[in-house]
């Protein structure tokens, strides 16, 4: 089909994948800000989240899907690329790219390599360090799990890490999605950018925001 | 011109015999160029004295040197065009340039532009481009009443901006990924807001994206590099416009 092979086609198929995921990283951090509540915040979301049954699994298979679709488009058009831009220049100046925009791909397989490991960590809950235990009303305490793991630096620096380099990605690829959907203009664009990067910025602190106050023994 | 005081530069040159030679640098010294000479001429001049000397001369394109044909590609210090917004080669000069710089050039790279001669590369691919779609269809016969056919002037400023393109490569040269997205927008979004570009705009957009990755450009990935390097200043605004062009066309 025409959308999956031609150049612009792909280009929308991974921006829309992609500025559906950031929705979900949107949805994501102000569940995850629930932990700021204490653990009846956080153990209630989970435990409504949980309540939904087949429609979690529905949910994830989505979430795979997007990723899937986003993921081997980005790898597809990377190889692309290089194939078809062979020789280097020996002076090579940058005059609109930048490391955000140029490092995609690299970003784009840490963020992988850090969903792995965040669902096995949270989700499969096999990574050792970290408290596993019911709360008093008998729902499962991911406030313990949450705080017991980012007492560790390590654990804590992973997280933090891994919310720059999801900064860098969205540094170019939310405005990117609107390019490529057609939705600006030559007025529109600078300011879309700006926005796209302030809300990347606002992932970033809001996210980090969780490992370091534990980190800090700000919340206990 | 004795008056002015002149430079020395250092230039370091691709040479490349022909399409099969895989190339190398070769550096050069430019003597008795003044601010006024041009990039060309100060070419000219280390040709002149290549030649004297018995050697091979750079071989770089030209034809008009005064900044519309669209011939001269070269990237010099790793820009197209040398840097100088809106300008081509042919009126970059060298007051842009001090005595004692040392300058890299060289030919445009990508794929889809085989090198066939030191600078010259084959942009053979955006006729390719153009023929595969670039066009209206129109029947022939008298001459149309001028004011038969009325476009808005904002429309017709639109279509403009977009037909300055003079299709010398800088944007697939300048591109990381060596996509000639800009230029084959720029044709795209010309013809698809004119009354005479309408009717075939959904075949333009489909055939004219699919020459351009048959004929071995990248895909675009928003760096908008080729914007910057654009010299007639050909705004990725028009990227945006072939992208809605597409989806329209993808629901025709």
């Amino acid at each position: 089909m025409q959308l999956f092979k031609s150049t612009v086609g792909r280009k929308i198929l991974m921006a829309i994948t992609g500025q559906l995921m950031v929705l979900f990283v949107v949805v994501h951090l102000l569940g995850n800000s629930s932990i700021f509540i204490g653990p009846n915040g956080i153990n209630a979301y989970a435990e409504h989240l949980h309540s939904l049954g087949p429609l979690v699994w529905v949910f994830r298979l989505v979430m795979l899907t997007l990723l899937l679709v986003h993921g081997i488009y980005g790898a597809v058009v990377t190889l692309e690329n290089s194939a078809a831009n062979p020789a280097k220049y020996a002076m090579n100046t940058k005059l609109e790219r930048g490391f955000a925009s140029e490092n995609m791909i690299w970003t784009g397989l840490l963020l992988l390599a850090f969903i792995i490991y965040h669902l096995l960590h949270f989700t499969a809950r096999v990574t050792p360090g970290m408290t596993l235990q019911n709360d008093l009303q008998g729902r499962f305490d991911v406030f313990s799990m949450v705080v017991s793991s980012f007492q560790h630096g390590t654990i804590a620096l992973i997280y933090v890490a891994a919310m720059i380099v999801l900064f860098l990605h969205l540094f170019h690829g939310i405005q990117s999605f609107f390019q490529t959907m057609g939705w600006n203009n030559d007025c529109s664009r600078p300011v879309i950018s700006k926005v796209g990067r302030l809300v990347a910025v606002v992932f970033l602190l809001g996210y980090s925001s969780i490992p370091v106050v534990i980190l800090a023994r700000i919340l206990t | 011109m004795s008056d002015h005081k002149t430079m020395t530069l250092t230039l370091i040159v691709w040479r490349q015999k022909n399409a099969n030679d895989p190339g190398k640098f070769e550096t050069y010294t430019a003597k008795d160029i003044t601010e006024h000479h041009s990039f060309l001429e100060m070419l000219d001049c280390v040709n002149e004295d290549l030649i004297n000397s018995g050697k091979e001369p750079i071989v770089f394109d030209h034809d008009c040197r005064e900044g519309i044909c669209g011939m001269c590609s070269q990237v010099i210090n790793g820009v197209p065009h040398g840097g100088q917004e809106r300008t081509t080669v042919c009126q970059l000069h060298m007051r842009k340039f001090k005595d004692g710089d040392t300058i890299y050039i060289e030919p445009w790279r990508a794929k889809a532009f085989p090198i066939q001669k030191d600078l010259v590369v084959d942009r053979t691919a955006y006729d390719t481009i153009i023929q595969s779609g670039g066009y209206t269809s129109c029947h022939t016969g008298g001459v149309p009443d001028a004011n038969a056919t009325l476009i808005p002037k904002e429309v017709l400023d639109y279509a403009m901006d977009a037909a300055e393109c003079i299709g010398c490569g800088a944007c697939a040269a300048a591109c990381p990924n060596s996509s000639a997205m800009l230029f084959t927008s720029a044709k795209v979004a010309q013809l698809a807001v004119l009354p005479q570009g309408k009717p075939e705009a959904a075949a333009r957009v489909q055939a004219m994206l699919n020459t351009m990755q048959e004929c071995g450009f990248g895909n675009c990935s928003n760096h908008y590099e080729c914007q910057a390097a654009c010299p007639k200043g050909i705004n990725v605004k028009f990227i945006a416009k072939l992208n809605r062009e597409y989806l329209k066309a993808l629901f025709k």
